[in-house]
């Protein structure tokens, strides 16, 4: 992209980017990403899973007769049957049953910690790359701090000072993933903020904020929406680990972590329990990591394919 | 390179000074304080003041923040709630453990990652490269205790090859020792060898796409030279970068990984007085490992600075 170039006509950045692109000049950024998305095979698979994933959650109730915490004594640790397709627990509960409303809590997490991470984390980059001074001085000691600390160590910490439920799991991930959406957003906005076309808006009179959120915020959004999908992926298996150690959501509730954790006790005669759980987390994480990879190809500028 | 040296030691200074404000801040967050978690609710108010007094809870936060930073600096990590013992000396004999548990684990993802990162990237576009990444990509997308769960049911329930659980001291027995550790360093290395395969691959593609890779394919020097001498070796920066940022994750997963194998080191130390609500040692446990963190990475900078002489340059000469 030429460095100095307006961002605002996907036309005329497409004609700027490269050689292929230039022959398609009319098509714009977004429906070029994504006839490139479309192209990756296994982006597709990952957005297709994802997509399963939350409408299995979202309709759980049309998709199974059981409810996720009622218990039947009768039918505990019954192997995979057509009655229960991932087979009981040492409770009799439908394990499928529980997998897919844990899917809910999982998604929940995800979505609300992500979301207020991206925010916070875009809000504070954007400012901190723009105005720079002291409060990018202060933004970038304290990101460095937290960044001080391993991911998983900082939620356990923060899990242990707040208490365990499932707000707290999306608090302490949503900490945890805020200097990382900061940390990027600043970078890519201060390389954005020395560019013609941000001093052509200045010579022009545009205030500060408009300068932000329409010509550096929309040119921050390629990686943030990679990011978007790693975090996401993160927050999924944060939740299960935090779920599995006993310091996230609370039992009777369903969610991965927690029923990997009580399916590792009975592993030697219910090994289904621990499989069908751990399938869960590893489908998802895998479908957002995969998506997240197309993406960065798709959103990629330099990227000729 | 003393002057790098200094800058890094300085930058590291106000980082310290960081987590040691955040730890004591999550401290402050717990609902209730030490005080209520040694007496339990059902105390006179009076009981509850006079040994407030005795731990200077009753002083203003900042006062409690240099008494509680001096003892830190003095190595004084407070004592645990539950057997009375000194954190520090706690946490010193479970150190040894987690140490061994994360030197394996670094050693087997770099052992992994590096050399099949590297063949990848060689052999771009074939079937190896394919499969390769498809198992790196498996690899990050296996959380670690989904790992550790699986490696048990397979390991010691159906194929009963190793023990599930347990620790014992290498001086004690080392074979004994590393049977119980295989699983426990596996499980910590899956995802940071996906992870540095992956990037080895990215940082040896471009090194091989550079100028001075064609110059000496151009003069006729053999692949392995070619390879090792001038495209590894230039790889090797960023890989250090990479390796170094791993190490907190790993670290983390310590936790999560003592706490599958019952491995008694500090992860499973903090999880333990997290139930018991034995604060003092949970928190000391996050300044450990979170200053470890930063001491790992002090060193891995000054070792990237070791090998590439440009990046001590920015600093000596940053108009440059």
């Amino acid at each position: 992209m030429n460095s100095d170039s307006p961002p605002r006509s996907g036309s005329q950045q497409a004609v700027s980017m490269g050689t292929d692109v230039a022959l398609r000049p009319e098509r714009s950024l977004t429906a070029l990403a994504f006839s490139r998305l479309v192209k990756n095979r296994l982006a597709v698979v990952g957005l297709t899973v994802l997509c399963l994933v939350i409408i299995a959650s979202a309709m759980a109730p049309l998709l199974t007769p059981y409810a996720p915490t009622s218990m039947d004594t009768s039918s505990r640790f019954q192997p995979p049957s057509r009655e229960h397709l991932m087979g009981t627990d040492q409770f009799g509960r439908d394990i499928f049953t529980r997998i897919i409303y844990a899917g809910r809590v999982s998604l929940t997490v995800g979505i609300v910690s992500v979301g207020v991470a991206g925010t916070l984390g875009t809000i504070i980059g954007l400012t901190s790359a723009y105005y720079g001074g002291w409060w990018d001085l202060v933004v970038s000691r304290l990101m460095d701090v937290l960044f001080a600390f391993p991911p998983v160590l900082l939620a356990i910490a923060i899990m242990a000072a707040l208490g365990q439920n499932t707000t707290n799991v999306m608090i302490a991930i949503g900490i945890v993933n805020t200097p990382i959406f900061a940390r990027l957003i600043r970078a890519t906005g201060m390389g954005i903020s020395g560019r013609l076309f941000v001093e052509a808006a200045h010579a022009l009179g545009a205030s500060s904020r408009r300068i932000i959120l329409k010509h550096i915020f929309p040119n921050c959004l390629p990686p943030l929406i990679v990011q978007i999908t790693v975090a996401f992926a993160w927050a999924v298996i944060a939740e299960a680990a935090l779920s599995f150690l006993g310091l996230g959501t609370r039992p009777p509730t369903p969610s991965w972590g927690l029923i990997l954790d009580e399916g590792r006790n009975v592993m030697e005669y219910a090994p289904w329990q621990p499989v069908a759980a751990g399938v869960a987390v590893m489908v998802t994480v895998f479908s957002l990591n995969v998506l997240g990879d197309g993406l960065r190809d798709a959103l990629d500028p330099e990227s000729t394919r | 390179m003393t002057r790098y040296v200094a800058y890094r030691l300085l930058l590291a200074v106000p980082v310290l000074f960081g987590i040691s404000l955040v730890v004591f801040s999550l401290i402050q967050m717990i609902p209730g304080d030490v005080v209520s978690v040694l007496l339990g609710m059902r105390t006179s108010p009076e009981a509850a003041a006079s040994l407030r007094r005795m731990f200077g809870l009753d002083q203003p936060l900042p006062v409690q923040y240099a008494r509680w930073a001096g003892a830190i600096l003095r190595g004084d990590l407070g004592y645990s709630l539950r057997s009375g013992v000194p954190v520090s000396y706690l946490l010193a004999s479970r150190l040894v453990v987690s140490a061994e548990l994360g030197g394996l684990g670094v050693l087997l993802a770099m052992l992994l990652g590096i050399p099949l990162g590297v063949v990848a990237a060689l052999k771009q576009n074939t079937t190896t490269d394919y499969a390769a990444t498809s198992a790196a990509l498996v690899g990050l997308s296996m959380p670690d205790f989904w790992l550790g769960t699986l490696l048990v049911l397979v390991f010691s329930i159906r194929l009963r090859l190793l023990p599930p659980t347990g620790y014992v001291p290498f001086g004690t027995d080392p074979v004994q020792n590393l049977k119980l550790m295989a699983m426990p360093a596996i499980t910590l290395a899956g995802g940071s060898a996906s992870y540095i395969m992956r990037m080895t691959r990215s940082v040896v593609l471009e090194v091989l796409s550079k100028d001075y890779v064609r110059t000496a394919r151009a003069k006729g020097l053999p692949e392995r030279v070619v390879v090792y001498a001038h495209a590894f070796r230039n790889a090797l920066v960023p890989l250090l970068a990479v390796v170094g940022q791993q190490l907190g994750y790993l670290m983390g997963g310590v936790v999560v990984v003592e706490a599958i194998f019952a491995v008694p080191g500090i992860g499973r130390t903090a999880l333990e007085s997290i139930y018991n609500r034995d604060y003092p040692v949970v928190m000391g446990v996050v300044l450990l490992i979170a200053t470890s963190y930063v001491l790992i990475n002090l060193v891995v900078d000054l070792l990237s600075a070791a090998v590439d002489v440009r990046i001590r340059e920015q600093i000596v000469s940053p108009g440059r």
